[in-house]
């Protein structure tokens, strides 16, 4: 009844291409930014911050990136959690290095030294497509992995290989190191999914996106017409692994503030962020984040109901969670393969008809 | 002869029996692939939950007992009887079968006509399942695969080969290990059957006819639900053979699905679609992993292994898209 374009007049261009053309989606998503900015810091503990909202933005800002290579250029990575890794590694020498400078900045060009090195991995793709181009990822995903283990400058030389996250600030708030607030930390990586959000949707249905789609859809085809696949494939290695780098310089930063790189960025993640994207939905920026509170709230809801209250061993639910997670996959991918955000759009549909569908 | 390359020859012939063992995992997945375009990432965790079941077979172990245990407060474990190597393997053969035709029924007969790179991710939803099955049935701890296999290094090869060192102090003769011989005999035979299977059967003719196109099988009155469900069963036949060399190895545990992504690039060098590609990607890449972690390894702070494969099969790629035997990409718009 309120969720219709009737009677909501575009009278200029900006207008009329505008992300949420309906004026109930507008004034929803204004209501989620103010929730999310103006009462959700002010609301929550440590326990919720380190849980769930932590996990799901920083995997959130990953989804957005993957999605950006896999959902809307088409060029299937298994190297993500190589490219995390690139972040976090490169987030702790900036911070080492550059004490007094501000994390924001950090965190910034750990993403920009990403961006580099996914343009470096990613060339193969410009000889190699689909399976092969999956597999040659993996040739990132453990090379950087590898390389983090071993070469000991990355991790300044210290005895246990880890690194661990010193305090630094932003505007004088810390938000690494173990005496953060909860609010803080909430607050820095909320900026930092809005900015990724925001930005990977305006690339995504400019010139870029429609470049991007074109090489998915049939690369040979997009070359004829006159998109220089070069370019094309790239700039999203660049634009997805910026985004990746800025993931993982949080999430080793903020999130986890001491890692080691083979246990934290190893193939899993690299797995776990690509269901993100195909549940969530692949070519879609709200699937990224439907995809990433998924898989974050999922294993947190099943531990409740496993252990907490059927008292099972932590391990039968680890493993029923596999079970889970994999039956998931299985049934999206059969029922729907455009994943949650194919649903919502399902749902918007016939919300615009509803209650006379007819 | 210089101790330094002969030491090197013992590193290629170890290198080339670890590059069977490649080869035996990724012959599983050329086989999906060629006969269903399927991509069978789950290969890896095929062979272990085959492992496992096998084991668990022997050992006479309750399915699920953990599950039942926590929900009904019970505590059982054993059935208490022991079931010999050869009716086990016959029995976990038979699982795998039924694992075949569930996945056909359930997953793929739906899924038909997607894109592969669709079907791909199905089989990783796949893996994860498999696995958490694995573990929710027969238990997640390190077990041991006493199938009668031989162990250890092989005293014959070592005295017979001293020779080569001509006098020279330090040389004591190859050291090969027994098992990677064995796997190595069972390998070529497994190829060998394959081959014959694919060449002289009927099924295998049909099975041949569908990999080349699935429309004109189909119009000759292939069923390809049979030889869908045929191509897995072979698969898991498969992934059982290398289940039971890997865990004889270094025993079963969930690393045993990673030998997966170490077929990955022994594929990719051979050619997706190329049986004979699959065992000389093995051998390349076992050799060349090991030759590369002796030579250089020291150099660049050891364990080179993880990712050597890989950077190999891209550079290789870069110069050769399809892979050795592949067949040649065409594109067409």
């Amino acid at each position: 009844m309120f969720y219709r374009e009737a009677g909501d007049f575009s009278t200029s261009y900006p207008e009329d291409s505008q992300t949420f053309p309906i004026r109930f989606d507008r004034y929803r998503y204004y209501l989620v930014l103010f929730v999310a900015i103006f009462v959700i810091p002010f609301t929550i503990n440590d326990y919720w911050v380190n849980s769930i909202f932590l996990p799901f933005l920083i995997y959130a800002i990953a989804a957005i990136g993957l999605n950006i290579l896999v959902g809307y250029c088409g060029q299937v990575s298994l190297g993500t959690g190589g490219f995390m890794a690139v972040g976090a590694y490169a987030c702790y020498k900036l911070m080492t290095a550059f004490p007094e400078v501000s994390m924001l900045i950090h965190v910034l060009i750990a993403g920009l030294i990403t961006a580099g090195v996914g343009v470096l991995f990613g060339l193969p793709s410009l000889r190699i497509k689909g399976f092969y181009l999956a597999v040659a990822t993996l040739a990132a995903q453990f090379f950087l992995v590898w390389l983090f283990n071993r070469v000991p400058w990355f991790y300044n030389y210290s005895a246990s290989g880890q690194i661990s996250a010193p305090e630094r600030t932003v505007f004088g708030i810390e938000v690494t190191g173990p005496n953060t607030e909860a609010w803080a930390t909430y607050l820095f990586c909320l900026a930092f999914v809005i900015f990724s959000a925001v930005i990977a949707r305006n690339l995504t249905r400019g010139a870029f996106g429609r470049k991007w789609m074109a090489i998915r859809d049939m690369d040979i085809a997009a070359e004829i017409i006159g998109v220089n696949p070069l370019r094309a494939k790239l700039s999203a290695f660049a634009v997805s692994s910026f985004f990746i780098g800025i993931s993982g310089a949080l999430f080793f930063a903020v999130y986890l503030g001491a890692v080691e790189v083979g246990e934290a960025f190893g193939i899993t993640k690299s797995f776990t962020v690509l269901f993100m994207i195909i549940i969530g939905g692949l070519g879609s920026i709200f699937g990224s984040f439907a995809g990433a509170a998924f898989l974050v709230v999922l294993p947190v809801v099943l531990k409740l109901v496993g252990v907490d209250w059927l008292g099972w061993p932590t391990d039968i639910v680890a493993h029923l969670q596999l079970v889970i997670v994999g039956a998931l996959i299985v049934i999206f991918l059969i029922a729907e393969p455009h994943g949650l955000a194919q649903l919502w759009r399902v749902a918007k549909e016939k919300l615009r008809l509803w209650p006379f569908p007819h | 002869m210089p101790t330094d390359l002969l030491y090197g020859a013992e590193v290629v012939l170890n290198g080339l029996m670890a590059g069977v063992l490649y080869a035996l995992v990724a012959l599983g997945f050329v086989l999906i692939y060629k006969a269903s375009g399927i991509f069978n990432y789950a290969q890896g965790v095929m062979a272990l939950f085959a492992a496992l079941t096998l084991v668990g077979i022997m050992e006479g172990q309750v399915p699920f007992s953990h599950l039942i245990n926590a929900t009904f407060g019970t505590d059982i474990h054993h059935f208490g009887w022991h079931v010999p190597a050869f009716a086990a393997i016959l029995l976990t053969l038979a699982v795998m079968v039924g694992f075949a035709y569930l996945v056909q029924r359930f997953v793929f007969r739906h899924l038909v006509g997607q894109e592969p790179i669709i079907l791909f991710m199905a089989t990783i939803g796949l893996a994860y399942f498999l696995e958490g099955v694995g573990d929710l049935m027969w238990g997640s701890e390190i077990k041991k695969m006493a199938v009668g296999l031989p162990q250890g290094g092989s005293l014959w090869v070592e005295e017979n080969t001293q020779w080569l060192g001509f006098g020279n102090e330090d040389f004591y003769g190859f050291f090969i290990d027994k098992l990677d011989m064995v796997a190595t005999v069972i390998a070529v035979v497994l190829v060998l059957a394959l081959v014959a299977f694919s060449q002289y059967t009927k099924q295998g003719r049909a099975m041949r006819a569908v990999a080349d196109d699935h429309q004109a099988a189909l119009s000759v009155g292939v069923s390809l639900n049979f030889i869908w469900i045929l191509v897995w069963s072979l698969a898991g036949f498969v992934a059982l053979v290398a289940g039971i060399m890997w865990g004889a190895k270094s025993g079963v545990q969930f690393s045993l699905s990673l030998i997966a992504l170490k077929a990955l690039p022994v594929l990719m060098l051979g050619g997706f679609t190329s049986i004979p590609g699959a065992i000389v990607g093995g051998l390349i890449i076992g050799v060349g992993e090991k030759l590369f972690e002796f030579s250089f390894g020291p150099m660049l702070g050891g364990a080179t292994e993880n990712w050597f494969a890989y950077v190999l099969a891209l550079v290789f790629l870069v110069f050769r898209p399809q892979g050795l035997f592949g067949e040649k990409i065409i594109e067409r718009v």
